[in-house]
């Protein structure tokens, strides 16, 4: 008697708690970017705060998941840390009939990592450009110590992997000895643990490491704003159609000076 | 009744085989009815209460029940084969692409422009079709420097450039499908030597399978070296040296470290077991073959370790009591009785973990830092099969020719393990058995 009673109550809670998830509450997915997920998770968890009535899920991947995750229909809002690609939009339309809508949500000055204890402060875009692809291959020939470099970079899914190519690499190849890590925060941690050690990633991730100089010129604020650091880049947020109802008033919180103040908090630039 | 149990329980002895023929065992059943002899049968007492009397009875739960593991059987090994031929399906896509010939200079190919509607970014310029009425609209500060002339162009419109997809490297269009030459041989040469690259992103993609399967091989091999003598010793060491209470407790405590989530294990070695090698052998690389070697050893312990633990309990009995009779000591009799009786085992035994270590993803995937290359030294990264198609998978387009040679590296890993397997059980398996049964 007694157990039926609490078979029947813990049912009944399950139920209820389901029900109650289905009806009411709007879903937005977000997936994509693995250097805007903080960010994303940060405005998801304050939104929410403040609107009780809306769940958001952010989720991780790289830039490219996310795009595939828009093309094939399985997340409402894709981050993005590259531009789409021209194939990419011929797919989405394709698929959906619409070329989507594109919004830069923040900016993004993308750091290079180094050891806390390496001597070298600067380096000019094409020294970053021939240690990735392996010309230069010892920390004395830019000023440093006798050592090796090791390369740290992201998987071939990552925005940052792409547009470090297309910008920095010019479009070649990176060298064979260059090792590949599943996010950036995998990156931080290895340039942090390996004194010889070069990345690049986000400038919000930067912690126990430090960043050098790219052409002489610091990652700030300023700098970013008006251009003048060589490696600066939009952050992204794709959609398929123009956002209504309940979308777009996070997106336009998002725009608005609230999120954008967070976007300071993390580490990264506002749009405008 | 009684005492006819006691008279014929004599005769049920005598007679005891005479039942064991089958014929003799059904002769008075119902089916028979034809050819039943018309002699008197002894009454069988152990068959008087029993419904074996009368044969094989009907039972409708029994019968449905030996159809429904039938039906079972039959669909698991329908859709095993059903993947085979899924997965070398999808693996096609990687030579549907456009036969490679002499490709042009891709950048100028007239495709029209897609251009998505912006929202919500009021000052920020509108992107144009053309790509002059970028240029003039300079965002904030020119750098006053006219020496580096690069570095103008690229700080006064890098942020826009970004955006301004008319100037993206257009690739052709069309890709290029991947030869089985170009998978199997070097592709690329570096510095004059022949080399094999695995770059499948950019302008030309670069495919070649030998870097990834010498990648998963050598891991697999450190692994095993490292786990299956711990793994077998600690396998004599349970089943012949050990107290029975000790033994009670090694066992389950080592079978349920096989359910250790291998994520875990790839982390522990990411953050620490990485840096302690690291000190240790003073090696340039921080994350290499090593140490994924390390952490696959961690994986497969337990497994060899089970499988062998079970081979040496079922040697009989009878071999280690002779030895042990015969003055032999007990490592004398673990080592060369024990354990050559139950070599078939501890051969599936390793055969197993050779398999699961062979396929195994989230620990190479963030313990060899995912470099392509091919040497000799174990201390360099290394890239696995599966560790590329669980990071690229995610990305990759449909039906492109990358996805199919994803494709088709799962399908290497299915033939690999699936050859080693069955060689390893019909043909090894029955020549050691021949050799350490003496038949």
């Amino acid at each position: 008697m007694f157990r039926k009673i609490i078979v029947l109550g813990l049912v009944s809670v399950f139920t209820l708690a389901s029900i109650s998830s289905l009806m009411g509450a709007e879903k937005i997915t977000v997936k994509g970017s693995d250097t805007m997920v903080i960010l994303a998770q940060r405005w998801a968890e304050r939104y929410m705060s403040k609107n009780g009535n809306i769940s958001i899920q952010v989720t991780g991947g790289g830039s490219g998941t996310g795009i595939t995750a828009l093309i094939n229909g399985t997340t409402d809002i894709c981050n993005a840390s590259r531009p789409m690609k021209q194939s990419e939009i011929k797919k989405l339309k394709e698929r959906f009939g619409t070329l989507g809508v594109e919004i830069p949500c923040a900016k993004d000055g993308l750091t290079v990592y180094l050891n806390q204890s390496n001597s070298v402060n600067n380096l000019s875009m094409q020294q970053l450009k021939d240690i990735y692809t392996g010309k230069i291959t010892n920390w004395n020939q830019v000023g440093g110590k006798n050592a090796k470099i090791m390369l740290y970079s992201r998987e071939n899914n990552s925005g940052t992997y792409v547009y470090f190519k297309d910008n920095v690499l010019k479009g070649a190849d990176y060298s064979p000895s260059c090792q590949n890590l599943p996010g950036t925060a995998a990156v931080v941690n290895a340039v942090a643990k390996d004194v010889n050690g070069i990345g690049y990633g986000g400038a919000a991730y930067a912690k126990g490491i430090k960043h050098s100089k790219v052409n002489g010129i610091e990652p700030t604020k300023e700098n970013i704003k008006n251009g003048s650091y060589p490696i600066s880049r939009y952050l992204y947020m794709y959609l398929r159609n123009k956002p209504t109802g309940a979308m777009k008033k996070y997106i336009d919180w998002i725009l608005g000076s609230e999120g954008q103040a967070i976007v300071n908090e993390i580490g990264y630039f506002p749009v405008k | 009744m009684n005492e006819d149990i006691t008279k014929s329980n004599k005769s049920a002895e005598d007679k005891d085989i005479k039942f064991t023929t089958n014929s003799e065992f059904f002769a008075d059943t119902e089916d028979n009815q034809g050819k039943r002899p018309e002699k008197e049968k002894p009454i069988n007492p152990y068959l008087i209460h029993s419904p074996l009397k009368y044969g094989k009875k009907f039972y409708i739960s029994e019968f449905l029940a030996e159809r429904f593991i039938q039906i079972v059987a039959f669909t698991s090994i329908a859709f095993i084969l059903a993947i085979f031929y899924y997965v070398f399906q999808e693996a096609s896509y990687a030579f549907r692409g456009e036969k490679p010939k002499v490709v042009q200079n891709s950048v100028q190919k007239k495709a029209e422009t897609l251009v998505q509607e912006s929202y919500g970014s009021d000052n920020v310029p509108d992107k144009q079709e053309k790509p002059e009425l970028l240029q003039q609209e300079v965002y904030g500060a020119e750098p006053s420097n006219p020496a580096t002339s690069d570095t103008n162009t690229v700080a006064s419109s890098s942020l826009e450039k970004g955006r301004d997809k008319s100037t993206e490297l257009q690739t052709t269009g069309q890709e290029k499908s991947a030869t089985i030459a170009e998978l199997l041989f070097a592709n690329d040469t570096i510095q004059g030597k022949a080399s094999y690259i695995w770059q499948p992103i950019g302008e030309r993609p670069k495919y070649s399978f030998i870097p990834l399967f010498f990648g998963a091989f050598k891991v697999t091999v450190i692994g095993l070296l490292i786990a299956a003598p711990i793994a077998i010793l600690a396998a004599i060491f349970t089943t012949a040296f050990a107290p029975r209470w000790l033994r009670e407790i090694m066992k389950p405590s080592i079978e349920i470290l096989a359910g250790f989530p291998s994520v875990v294990i790839g982390f522990f070695c990411l953050i620490t077991l990485a840096t302690i090698v690291q000190q240790l052998f003073g090696t340039t690389f921080r994350l290499n073959s090593f140490v994924g070697g390390l952490g696959m050893a961690i994986a497969v312990i337990p497994i060899i370790y089970t499988v062998t633990e079970d081979a040496l309990a079922s040697v009989p009995k009878y071999m280690k009591e002779a030895s042990l009779a015969l003055g032999g000591s007990k490592w004398q009799t673990a080592y060369r009785v024990v354990l050559p009786a139950a070599t078939p085992g501890v051969f599936a035994a390793i055969i197993l973990g050779f398999g699961r270590a062979f396929g195994e993803t989230m620990i190479v995937l963030m313990a060899t830092g995912n470099a392509a290359l091919v040497s000799g030294d174990i201390f360099e990264s290394v890239r696995t099969m599966a560790a590329t198609i669980g990071a690229e998978m995610a990305e990759v387009e449909f039906h492109s020719v990358h996805y199919g040679v994803l494709f088709l590296i799962g399908a290497l890993l299915f033939v690999v393990t699936f050859s080693l397997n069955a060689i390893a059980e019909f043909w090894v398996r029955k020549r050691l058995l021949k050799r350490f049964q003496g038949k």
